[in-house]
């Protein structure tokens, strides 16, 4: 066990070694030449109202620009919940002689 | 280096977080404190994302329609409105695990993830 | 559990829940919250009510869940191919659905009937996913 809790360990070590070295180098915090604050994010933040007529930005993309990708959201919700049903209800387990096994 | 971390705080704060749940799906045995660890891994990327988002002096990304373009700075939707369909997906997937291992305890009687190895290897 | 303090409670809070609930979601495109949000509200009330009763709903409501749940995901559809029949692409919203003045309650075309469904979807998938949970997939445990 405790073989087992040395390497894990070790493990994170590594991962948190190699994660802290790429957040030293990712653009710092708040800044405004980001990647990800590109034209996109330019046409997005100030035309958003005239696009789709929202004034909430993240409402305007969700079911406006990315409205195909919500729709396969909520067909992910659907097939969660159906997946979730038919594994609870696929047959009964051995133990299973009237109520849960232990308790 | 050093400063540069310092500024970037916020990203510390995810990797402290996405470590702490893979230590907890790491070393614990039991399948619901696994399901747990994965949940704040989940997290970690969440806050990761979003914070990525944010810049300096910027509103939320509710656009006032009567001010004037250019001197208002909002935040950057769009990591937001990325995250929005994790959370939907950790749902489901934090749903369907729960599910399997309700299965599960009616199966082998146990939630420990060692002893269902045990149990599985002896054939049981 | 049955008691009658939780019960009165209850009475009080749900409404209050499901009122506001459904103010997120119906103010979705104009302040912070929407669909998923509200629905998550209100489905947090339907859980309410199933902790504080028997633990149990009742065929009924069963039934309006997966109705909602089904019926919610055909609205989203049917807005879509509202966007091919007026000849433009599926699921858009300018130039299909009047817009509105924004930040007008009524605004914003296709979001708000949008938004309505998946609340709807959000809230009955957490019912029904928490029901189905904590009987551990037997449909009527009571009988054994």
């Amino acid at each position: 066990m405790t073989g087992r809790n040395l390497a894990a360990l070790l493990t994170l070590a590594v991962v948190t070694f190699i994660m802290v070295l790429v957040v030293a180098e990712m653009p710092e915090f708040g800044s405004l030449d980001k990647p990800q604050d590109n034209e996109l994010y330019q046409r997005v933040a100030y035309r958003v109202v005239e696009d789709t007529g929202a004034v909430n930005a993240i409402a305007g993309i969700i079911l406006d620009y990315r409205a195909y990708d919500t729709l396969g959201e909520a067909t992910v919700l659907l097939v969660a919940i159906m997946a979730t049903l038919a594994a609870l209800s696929a047959g009964s387990g051995r133990h299973d002689a009237g109520g849960p096994p232990h308790g | 280096m050093i400063e540069r971390l310092a500024a970037n705080f916020h990203y510390l704060a995810a990797v402290a977080l996405f470590v702490i749940g893979f230590h907890t799906m790491l070393t614990h045995a039991n399948l619901i404190k696994k399901i747990m660890g994965m949940n704040i891994m989940d997290t970690a990327i969440f806050l990761l994302f979003i914070s990525s988002g944010y810049v300096h002096g910027g509103r939320a990304p509710i656009v006032d329609p009567g001010l004037v373009p250019g001197i208002v700075r909002y935040v950057n939707p769009l990591p937001s409105a990325l995250i929005l369909t994790g959370i939907v997906i950790a749902v489901s997937i934090t749903a369907f695990a729960l599910g399997l291992i309700v299965k599960l305890y009616q199966f082998y009687g146990t939630l420990d993830a060692d002893e269902i190895a045990a149990l599985r290897s002896r054939g049981l | 559990m049955d008691s009658r303090i939780l019960r009165l409670t209850l009475r009080v809070v749900v409404p209050c829940i499901q009122l506001f609930g459904v103010y997120v979601v119906f103010n979705g495109h104009l302040s912070p919250g929407g669909a998923f949000a509200g629905g998550t509200i209100i489905g947090a009330s339907l859980i309410l009510q199933v902790l504080v009763g028997t633990y149990r709903v009742s065929q009924q409501a069963e039934d309006v869940s997966a109705l909602v749940e089904s019926a919610s995901l055909g609205w989203y559809l049917l807005l879509g191919f509202v966007g091919l029949l007026a000849g433009r692409a599926f699921l858009s919203n300018a130039g299909v659905f009047p817009l509105g003045r924004p930040g007008k309650p009524f605004s914003s075309g296709m979001i708000l009937a949008v938004s309505l469904g998946v609340g709807a979807k959000v809230a009955s998938t957490m019912q029904t996913l928490f029901v189905g949970l904590i009987h551990g997939g037997a449909h009527d445990p009571g009988k054994e």
